[in-house]
């Protein structure tokens, strides 16, 4: 496993290990870290069941005194319920959160920590920031300006292009925001933005209607892996060759299949990896065995993945 | 309309103008197409629009024997998940030893499935006794579930090797015509002739319009409604045949809300939701407004992307509405 994430957390790691050695640190009671996610409803939440789910097996070997808990919930509403369950049933020394919604979830997460829990919250932040100890996010806007800057500057600033919206969310909206600020600075036209719901099949419908109603058009950006393919195979079957590029994000491993391959239309993806689960859980179980301090916020880049750094971000065991 | 019916007198069957209510309104959106952009006739739109009301089309013409026959059905968009999926693992599990003859096995395991998935909701109902609507709740959780699970949250793809020689089944052409809409075609033949030919069409509506006098004449309602949800399996079977090569792949995202695009097409189409009234190529039409709505609000620029979904529900509402007036 030579993941960027636990290159980056190396040194957390590497120090927990010495520390567990030192202090013998196995006599120790359990220290409980609950990790409440969303069910595997789509890809990439599949992939951040997948990543927290190994993190809890290789902690859990490598810190016997860590006991990892994790929870998955299909709504708002029953992740309320599993954090009060999780609460109720014993004493969590830390709770790592990646909440449905932000508002919906800031309250009962405040409860949680009235208990004196120690809290990390990953992606989608809460309404009240003082509550987390630690945030762990990707970068929205860096994933749409990342894009538009490597896409303007392969167009030459010129050209027209068809965008794919997810679902209407903070998180879309501000990859949008980032991309269409970057492209506002260049002679590249925006010929359309709609919702495909973060849904390949409603992606391919949407690329066939764009195809239908824009007789020329340079390139597709899909803001996501999922839609990218439903964008792919539309393009492929309408046997239009002008489309130079079509681009998504979100680090899906058959979208890294196609980076490595040096795929012409597809040659880069911007990552906002479901494995950000799995730094999150790594940093608290740092608090816990290494005396780490972990507090603060923590956002990864979105980097452009490349040919050459693809295989960094590739998974071949996650379902994403 | 006097005079349409002694015109038509000679005929197989009487033309109602009531009847007529969906391909009206199917000519008044098409025609607001046209008006809206002029891509909109283009053969590649329509074939593309046809082509993709093929799954709702062919799902809802099974929902019309459910329905009609005084049952409901909410399980069919998770069930359809469910049947992709399994065909996809049975077709690349038979790959090795069958090759491309895996396709063919794979559809013969994905109709069986699906009969017996609408074989497990029409006993539910039927011998259990319990509301079409709850019993088929609780199944679309179950198969929605199974397909998150076997696909462990990401996706279930087709072997590569599978993909080329399936891809004409979606994406092919007999005579220009697209396969899934010769498929459709089809479907819809069958089911109107089952449906207003045979014995057991007559027994769906009497179930669905009374089912204490259909059973006071000898009817087996448990098992003409039992039946309705097999053949409703079938369908969905049907349709997850021409699906599985669009995108070669089953997610947990597959097929979701169908089970509402399939029912509004099915009463749009002029069939009654409380049952005994059955309008097989009204459903056809409706599967095909709700895919046109949607067509032409990509190519209008006329409403902010925030309010397309809105603009759909007012189009669906006043196509019902146009219905129950001209009747």
């Amino acid at each position: 496993m030579t993941t960027i994430t636990r290159r980056a957390l190396g040194l957390v790691t590497a120090a927990s290990f010495t520390a567990l050695a030192a202090t013998g640190a196995l006599a120790q009671e359990k220290r409980i870290i609950a990790v409440s996610i969303p069910a595997a409803t789509h890809g990439w939440t599949g992939g951040v069941v997948y990543h927290a789910e190994q993190a809890e097996k290789e902690i859990e070997a490598a810190f016997p005194n860590i006991d990892v808990i994790v929870k998955t919930s299909p709504s708002a509403t029953a992740q309320v319920s599993a954090l009060e369950d999780l609460a109720a049933a014993q004493k969590l020394d830390a709770l790592v959160i990646l909440p449905f919604t932000s508002e919906e979830l800031t309250g009962p997460v405040e409860q949680v920590k009235a208990a004196g829990t120690f809290i990390a919250v990953v992606d989608r932040g809460l309404t009240d920031p003082a509550i987390q100890d630690l945030y762990v996010a990707g970068d929205n806007l860096a994933v749409g300006a990342n894009t538009a800057k490597w896409l303007a500057e392969k167009l030459g600033n010129e050209g027209k292009v068809v965008v794919l919206r997810g679902i209407p969310t903070v998180i879309d909206d501000e990859r949008i925001q980032g991309f269409t600020e970057v492209i506002k600075g260049t002679n590249i036209e925006i010929l359309d933005i709609q919702y495909a719901n973060w849904n390949q099949d409603e992606a391919f419908t949407l690329m066939q209607d764009y195809l239908a109603k824009y007789p020329q058009i340079d390139a597709v950006w899909a803001n996501d892996d999922d839609m990218l393919l439903g964008v792919l195979e539309a393009v492929k079957e309408s046997g239009r060759t002008e489309i130079r590029y079509a681009l998504g994000g979100n680090g899906m491993k058959d979208v890294i299949e196609l980076v490595m391959a040096g795929d012409p239309v597809t040659p880069i993806s911007t990552p906002y990896p479901p494995s950000m689960i799995k730094s999150a859980i790594y940093m608290v179980a740092g608090q816990f065995t290494g005396q780490a301090p972990m507090r603060g916020s923590f956002k990864l880049d979105a980097p452009l993945i490349t040919p050459e750094n693809a295989e960094q971000f590739y998974f071949p065991d996650s379902p994403f | 309309m006097t005079a349409a019916i002694a015109s038509r007198s000679a005929g197989p069957r009487r033309i109602r103008w009531a009847d007529m209510g969906p391909f009206i309104a199917l000519a008044v959106v098409v025609l607001v197409g046209v008006m809206i952009n002029s891509s909109f006739l283009s053969g590649t739109n329509i074939a593309n629009v046809v082509t993709r009301s093929a799954f709702v089309a062919i799902i809802a013409v099974g929902a019309t024997f459910v329905i009609s026959s005084g049952g409901l059905d909410l399980s069919v968009g998770s069930m359809m998940a469910f049947v992709t999926g399994i065909m996809i693992l049975a077709m690349n599990r038979l790959e090795p030893s069958m090759g491309g003859y895996a396709i063919v096995a794979g559809a013969g395991v994905g109709l069986v499935v699906g009969a017996l998935c609408g074989l497990l909701n029409g006993l539910i109902v039927t011998v259990g006794k319990i509301e079409p609507f709850i019993a088929t709740l609780g199944t679309m959780g179950i198969f929605r579930a199974l397909i998150t699970w076997m696909s462990d949250g990401g996706s279930i793809p087709i072997e590569r090797s599978l993909r080329e020689p399936y891809r004409p089944v979606y994406f092919g052409n007999l005579l220009g015509i697209p396969v899934p809409v010769i498929l459709t075609l089809i479907v819809v033949l069958v089911g109107a002739f089952v449906l207003y030919r045979t014995k057991y069409g007559r027994r769906c509506m009497a179930a669905g319009s009374n089912a204490d006098v259909a059973r006071f004449s000898g009817v087996s309602v448990a098992k003409v409604r039992t039946m309705a949800f097999v053949i409703q399996g079938l369908c969905v079977a049907i349709a997850a045949i021409c699906y599985i090569p669009r995108l070669g792949a089953a997610t947990p995202t597959t097929g979701q809300l169908w089970e509402l695009q399939v029912i509004t097409a099915v009463v749009i189409g002029g069939t009654a939701l409380r049952g005994g009234k059955a309008r097989v190529w009204g459903t056809v039409a409706g599967a095909l407004i709700l895919e046109v709505i949607a067509n032409l609000m990509v190519l209008s620029n006329m409403v902010s992307e925030y309010l397309v979904a809105a603009v759909q529900g007012v189009i669906i509402i006043l196509a019902m509405l146009a219905h129950r007036f001209i009747k």
